[in-house]
């Protein structure tokens, strides 16, 4: 059969893809120190020493810390710059919005390493907030091209009507709009959360002494013995995802059904 | 409004009107003005997209817009509205200046083309909307809803959600929508075009009787001509940005006053003239095809474009045409070679040559006869005798 071809392809692309995240819960869970196999025994041990671990707990306070607040920055922006751009024509909107949009295609380690140079050179001093500043410019672009898309379906005479009907410009906005781009809003959430997560160039040269997660799982590759440790931590990080990816495509489809729009598909 | 049996007669172009009744026109003439534009210009840039609207449109009246797309006529409603500044010139609503009175504090109401029902809310919500900050209680507020979609022939939807109603549905909610808050003006913009034409025909018919029934006065915006036919009692005719007619239905079949809008109503067939003569009372002309006829100045545009070829026109209801040799009552009658032949059921339209004196035959017209049981309809190719009245012709020159 001719499809058996792509099949197979398709399977082992899969495997390829997957298969190195399963051996984390796998080696997390194993009582040897190597991460080989054969396996040798079960145990929960390495999910107490990443509780026990003072420093891990900091990296992960310091990088939820990061996230949320990157997140809410770079969308409560998102908004802002989608409405302007779908809503008006101003002068220069192209070149303003092509500039807001450049950090996708920059390499961060020029953002990073030009945003240390200027930070130390105006005397700030490095901590959780400037690598937040960092993530809220590479988070913006994200939100910015979800949101316009959650503006763009918008029929403009919505906002209209509800003007026409009385209401103010903010009410109609508040009552109408919202509403409507609010599982856009979620999208953008999550997706600029999970980008701040795992970013490591702009956390390791902005955070000073902070550890986040990514430098801190960086820092202890050196040491055999915390890898262990470090597989434990990174299947708590998979489960996370997936819950978090589970509850995005829950308020995608409930927003959907609740509007009567066609499924297009969102990111699962 | 639930009445689903009338439907408006599905032929295309529409025959002439009866004039609606004397009495509704004497009413309106008398009634005062709701909407004046004076000098009313726009521009967007460059682009001078209304240029010296003036009209007057009274209380209780249904008034329309007809234009081709890009003639300004949604632009003119989108002003009555407030969506739109002026550039310049005066729009005033029941005596009151406009110029500083945003959109949601204007006594005017919209039905949006795409309808804007707010898909996250119910019918009811949706209905509602507007009465958010009406002090009544709950429970006023909701005998009022259902009253208004009562209306509309909704009755019992208001717990729907309103994304899942048929485009026929979502238009009366819009309708009842704009139609609670008891506006002054109930503005509609291209409401139909979306439905189809079923559908269309009988919300047709409903929009007359429920603007009868409120006695809001109805300003529509349509490209339909045969839509504003049917349901105005006056029509403003735009091209670029000026009306270039504004009179009741039947005159603007009857007697447009221009080709352009001649051309825009309905079918008109053109002939070109020659001027021999004019007195006082009459004009006397060579028409290709008809021989010579004296016209009175009652049956001559008013407006005439420069170096433009003379053309007599008249509508294809205004010929009658019978096979060869059998006998018409016609005061006018000319042989013709059938050129086409389309049947439609309750009519037939006819392409005809006209016999020139030369004997070389004319340019095409179009003609339509009311098909009858037992009368044969001519063969294309066949000899034909056209009947007329010069009474049905109009002069552009």
């Amino acid at each position: 059969m001719k499809g058996s071809g792509l099949r197979a392809y398709a399977i082992a692309y899969l495997i390829f893809l997957y298969a190195p995240i399963l051996l984390l819960p796998i080696f997390a869970f194993n009582s040897g120190t190597i991460i080989a196999f054969p396996l040798k025994g079960f145990t929960t041990d390495w999910f107490a020493q990443m509780l026990a671990n003072q420093t891990l707990r900091r990296a992960f306070t310091n990088s939820l810390i990061i996230a949320i607040s990157s997140a809410t920055f770079a969308t409560c922006l998102g908004v802002f710059a989608a409405r302007a751009s779908t809503r008006f024509n101003f002068p220069g909107k192209t070149g303003i919005m092509g500039l807001i949009m450049l950090p996708l295609v920059l390499p961060e380690i020029i953002i990073a390493m030009s945003m240390l140079v200027v930070l130390l050179a105006i005397g700030v001093k490095l901590s959780i907030f400037t690598v937040i500043l960092g993530h809220t410019l590479i988070c913006l672009p994200y939100t910015i091209a979800i949101l316009s898309t959650a503006f763009n379906s918008l029929d403009k005479s919505l906002e209209e009507a509800a003007y026409d009907l009385g209401e103010t410009k903010w009410s109609a906005f508040r009552l109408v709009i919202l509403p409507l781009v609010m599982p856009g809003i979620i999208s953008a959430l999550l997706m600029s959360f999970t980008i701040s997560l795992d970013e490591f160039i702009i956390a390791f040269f902005l955070a000073g002494n902070e550890p986040t997660l990514p430098t801190y799982i960086f820092s202890q590759l050196r040491f055999p013995k915390s890898i262990p440790v470090i597989m434990s931590l990174g299947t708590v990080l998979v489960v996370m995802s997936i819950i978090l990816l589970a509850v995005a495509e829950y308020f995608r489809r409930r927003g959907l059904a609740r509007t009567g729009q066609k499924d297009h598909g969102g990111f699962l | 409004m639930t009445d689903t049996t009338a439907t408006a007669s599905a032929t295309k172009p529409p025959a002439p009107r009866k004039a609606k009744s004397a009495n509704r026109y004497a009413e309106l003439q008398a009634a005062k003005p709701m909407i004046e534009c004076r000098e009313v210009h726009k521009y967007y840039g460059d682009y001078h997209a209304l240029r010296g609207i003036n009209l007057t449109i009274r209380e209780g009246e249904f008034f329309s817009l007809l234009g081709p797309s890009g003639c300004g006529k949604t632009t003119l409603l989108r002003t009555i509205a407030g969506f739109e500044d002026i550039s310049s010139g005066v729009v005033l609503i029941d005596g009151k200046d406009m110029a500083d009175v945003p959109a949601n504090k204007r006594p005017t109401n919209m039905v949006f083309q795409s309808y804007a029902i707010f898909p996250h809310l119910t019918v009811a919500e949706n209905v509602a909307f507007g009465l958010r900050r009406d002090p009544r209680s709950k429970a006023e507020k909701a005998a009022a809803v259902e009253e208004a979609l009562k209306m509309v022939g909704l009755a019992g939807y208001g717990k729907r959600a309103a994304h899942a109603l048929s485009g026929g549905q979502r238009q009366r909610v819009a309708l009842a929508r704009a139609l609670i808050l008891k506006p002054k003006v109930l503005l509609l913009d291209e409401p139909l075009s979306a439905l189809d034409r079923k559908m269309r025909e009988q919300m047709q018919v409903e929009l007359i009787k429920l603007q009868r029934q409120v006695g809001i006065t109805f300003v529509l915006v349509t490209h339909d001509q045969e839509e504003a036919l049917v349901m105005s009692d006056r029509i403003a005719v735009m091209f670029e940005g000026q009306i270039a007619q504004l009179d009741y239905p039947e005159a603007l079949y009857s007697r447009p006053v221009s080709r352009r809008v001649a051309d825009f109503i309905g079918v008109m067939n053109f002939l070109p003239v020659t001027i021999l003569s004019e007195d006082a009372e009459t004009v006397r002309v060579d028409v290709e095809g008809l021989g010579e006829i004296d016209l009175p100045h009652s049956q001559v545009a008013a407006k005439g474009e420069d170096d433009e070829q003379p053309m007599i026109g008249f509508r294809p209801e205004a010929m009658s045409i019978f096979p060869e040799g059998q006998p018409q009552t016609a005061p006018r009658q000319n042989g013709a070679v059938i050129d086409e032949v389309v049947y439609y059921g309750d009519m037939t339209y006819y392409d005809a040559r006209l016999d020139e004196v030369d004997g070389t035959l004319s340019a095409p017209v179009r003609i339509s006869m009311r098909n009858v049981f037992g009368r044969d309809i001519p063969d294309v190719g066949t000899r034909a005798t056209v009947g007329w009245s010069p009474s049905s012709l109009i002069l552009f020159r």
